[in-house]
């Protein structure tokens, strides 16, 4: 924490002495709004240091187009409401040409209009759909959506021959939009969902819900919706049930940190996840291996602590934002905006993009790496 | 059928005794002083962040969790000599605004030192669930029944059988007299600080293999803890504990036959029939002077 304190006042330092000092060129202003408290700050934390250290790294190296980068972010505290109005400070007083962050679902919808209605190119590092669809003509993408972590989820189990499954989803916003999207995908894949039932994010003890589950001897498999600490619980109470049939969960739990929590009881749990967490195992052929290893190895060298999937996604949101303006060779807001729709075949660590005017995502379900809990390591799936 | 029952029950009384103890941390200071403390949950959140702490520093398990019931309890009493005695006679609102403070002083303060991430302790007897009639039950939820028992006990033995307990309840009836047949009330306050803090931790410390523990658990417990003692009846140890398993049971019989998506609306149902029907709770006393 207070490293990062240092490191930002560092970065606030060296801007302000930049015009001075060496080249005249006013720096490209990148603004963020990222939940660094709160109940969303296991996200935030990691992108802001992400951000932090990578425009440092691209200032020491010459910055873009011969220009220094400059942050300026701010905590909203995972709450919708303050990301809303830090936007508009961002746009009416910081005057910033690129916008970066919404950690949250949520925070991400609320700044959209603002962002929409000023005209500045934006790009989300949150989860549901509903940001990219339908199309707006600045909100860009890049991080995996529910939908294609529910559509991976349900293609492997089909594969593995199960077609009656229960889900059980938490009550957040993450959950309740994997919710929606794991029963329209479950539909089209072909998977009945025999059991349907929510926890709390804060719940202590889902063995009621379970027992629900655990009464259906139909069900094959479980696909756990959550995000956090909610989904150990969850996988540690389904074990002390004595549920046999396999455990699926989201993408939300694709860190180093759930593997930790859970325990013997995450023993081969599978999930949808950023190839991150696996880097190690992917074959060399693979186009995103060089850029995972060299970002895991940036920021554990940085920070000391594992490289989170979540700070991956705002490492691609900002090195997204900066090839678009490479490409443009500009930072005029329209012609970088055009570039970024443009976008075909960019290798970031979630997987290839490929921009158009009616996909502000550009991934597929294929960008996902299942992987598999074994002796409390993740691995890819087989 | 049965089986199923005695799951959520078993669930129920797990959660249900975690919420008891922290609403026995909310008696003992209402007793005392009349106020409600709301920074009673980061007491809970204080016994489990310092157990991983210590434990994760390297110092043997029992030095540790003694360790992580003495701090809070010094918290407490910091707590209750620089923020609660200052503005003795002070409107009991203005009491319960500083406690209200001193928990987002306390959370912000281990948000900052021991960082945000969600940590857990080993079960103290293993993972292997027991299986009684077709349910299953984690040795922890024993431990953490047990434990509670035991407070009870004691809390019982402590305020009816010795002078100290004595002075806290006498004090806790009426201040002036219990002054006047010379019992250092301010000591009363001190103690019943020390107390409640280390009994919040110890709590905090038990339900951590369970639940995990993350600097901001202490908001749910504290609230879940405050709703249970009201339901008991506010100032009633008996009360609080059955309080607590009521709410656990109801919220567990509540998620596992109707939905789970009403399941934390249960407890603050209930709370308002109690309100409603029943203000002073299920034990409270019949006076109508303390409001």
């Amino acid at each position: 924490m207070k490293q990062a304190t240092i490191s930002t006042l560092m970065i606030a330092i060296i801007s302000m002495m930049t015009p001075i000092s060496s080249h005249a060129l006013e720096s490209i202003r990148v603004g963020a709004v990222l939940s660094t408290t709160g109940p969303a700050a296991f996200l935030g934390e990691p992108e802001l240091k992400t951000v932090e250290l990578y425009i440092k790294k691209i200032n020491a190296e010459g910055g873009v187009l011969g220009r220094n980068l400059e942050l300026i972010s701010y905590d909203d505290g995972s709450d919708a409401n303050k990301a809303n109005s830090f936007t508009k400070r961002l746009i009416e007083s910081d005057k910033v040409d690129f916008i970066v962050g919404g950690t949250t679902t949520g925070s991400s919808l609320s700044m959209m209009p603002l962002i929409e209605k000023a005209g500045i190119p934006f790009v989300s590092l949150a989860g549901a759909v509903a940001i990219v669809e339908p199309v707006h003509k600045w909100i860009f993408k890049i991080s995996h959506t529910d939908r294609m972590a529910a559509e991976k989820v349900f293609e492997d189990a089909k594969k593995r021959g199960f077609t009656k499954m229960a889900l059980i989803s938490e009550t957040s916003g993450f959950g309740q939009s994997g919710h929606k999207e794991a029963l329209a995908a479950a539909k089209k894949i072909g998977i009945e969902i025999l059991v349907d039932e929510t926890y709390g994010q804060k719940d202590t003890d889902v063995t009621p819900q379970l027992t629900r589950i655990k009464m259906n001897p139909a069900i094959q498999a479980v696909l756990v919706f959550g995000i956090g600490q909610g989904p150990t619980t969850v996988t540690k109470n389904y074990r002390q049930l004595g549920l046999k049939a396999p455990i699926y969960q989201s993408h939300g739990v694709a860190s180093s940190e759930f593997a930790r929590l859970v325990g013997a009881a995450g023993e081969g749990v599978r999930l949808p996840s950023p190839a991150l967490l696996v880097v190690g195992e992917l074959p060399n052929s693979d186009k995103r291996k060089p850029i995972l290893s060299a970002y895991k190895a940036a920021y554990e060298q940085q920070y000391k602590e594992d490289a989170s999937t979540f700070g991956g996604y705002a490492y691609d949101a900002l090195m997204f934002l900066v090839n678009g303006i490479k490409v443009a060779n500009s930072t005029d807001k329209e012609l970088v905006r055009t570039a970024i729709e443009k976008t075909n075949g960019y290798i970031s660590t979630a997987g290839i993009v490929h921009m158009s005017a009616t996909d502000h995502l550009g991934l597929d379900s294929s960008a996902f790496q299942m992987v598999e809990i074994k002796n409390g390591k993740f691995q890819i799936a087989k | 059928m049965f089986s199923q029952f005695l799951q959520f029950l078993f669930s129920g009384l797990t959660v249900g005794a975690t919420y008891a103890l922290a609403a026995l941390g909310f008696t003992l200071i209402y007793n005392a002083s009349n106020v409600i403390n709301f920074a009673q949950g980061e007491f809970i959140m204080l016994g489990g962040m310092l157990a991983v702490f210590f434990t994760q520093a390297g110092l043997p398990l029992p030095v540790a969790l003694v360790l992580a019931i003495l701090v809070p309890a010094i918290v407490g009493v910091v707590l209750e000599k620089l923020a609660i005695e200052p503005v003795k006679g002070a409107e009991t609102v203005t009491l319960i605004i500083i406690t209200i403070g001193a928990s987002l002083v306390i959370r912000g303060l281990i948000q900052v030192w021991l960082g945000k991430g969600t940590h857990s302790l080993p079960a103290f007897s293993g993972d292997v669930p027991i299986a009684i009639l077709g349910a299953t039950l984690m040795p922890q939820s024993l431990w953490v029944l047990g434990v509670t028992a035991v407070v009870v006990v004691a809390l019982w033995y402590f305020f009816n059988r010795t002078l100290h307990g004595k002075a806290m309840l006498a004090t806790s009836f009426n201040r002036v007299a219990a002054e006047l047949v010379g019992i250092n009330t301010s000591w009363v306050l001190f103690m019943s600080f020390a107390m409640s803090a280390a009994l919040g931790a110890l709590g905090g410390i038990l339900v951590t293999p369970i639940t995990l523990t993350s600097y901001d658990v202490g908001i749910m417990l504290g609230l879940k803890g405050f709703v249970a003692a009201v339901v008991g009846g506010l100032g009633n140890g008996l009360g609080a504990v059955l309080g607590g398993l009521l709410v656990g049971i109801l919220e567990a019989m509540g998620a596992g036959y109707i939905s789970s998506a009403y399941k934390d609306a249960i407890p603050f149902v209930l709370i308002l029939f109690m309100l409603f029907f029943m203000p002073r709770g299920l034990f409270g006393g019949k006076s109508t002077d303390r409001v």
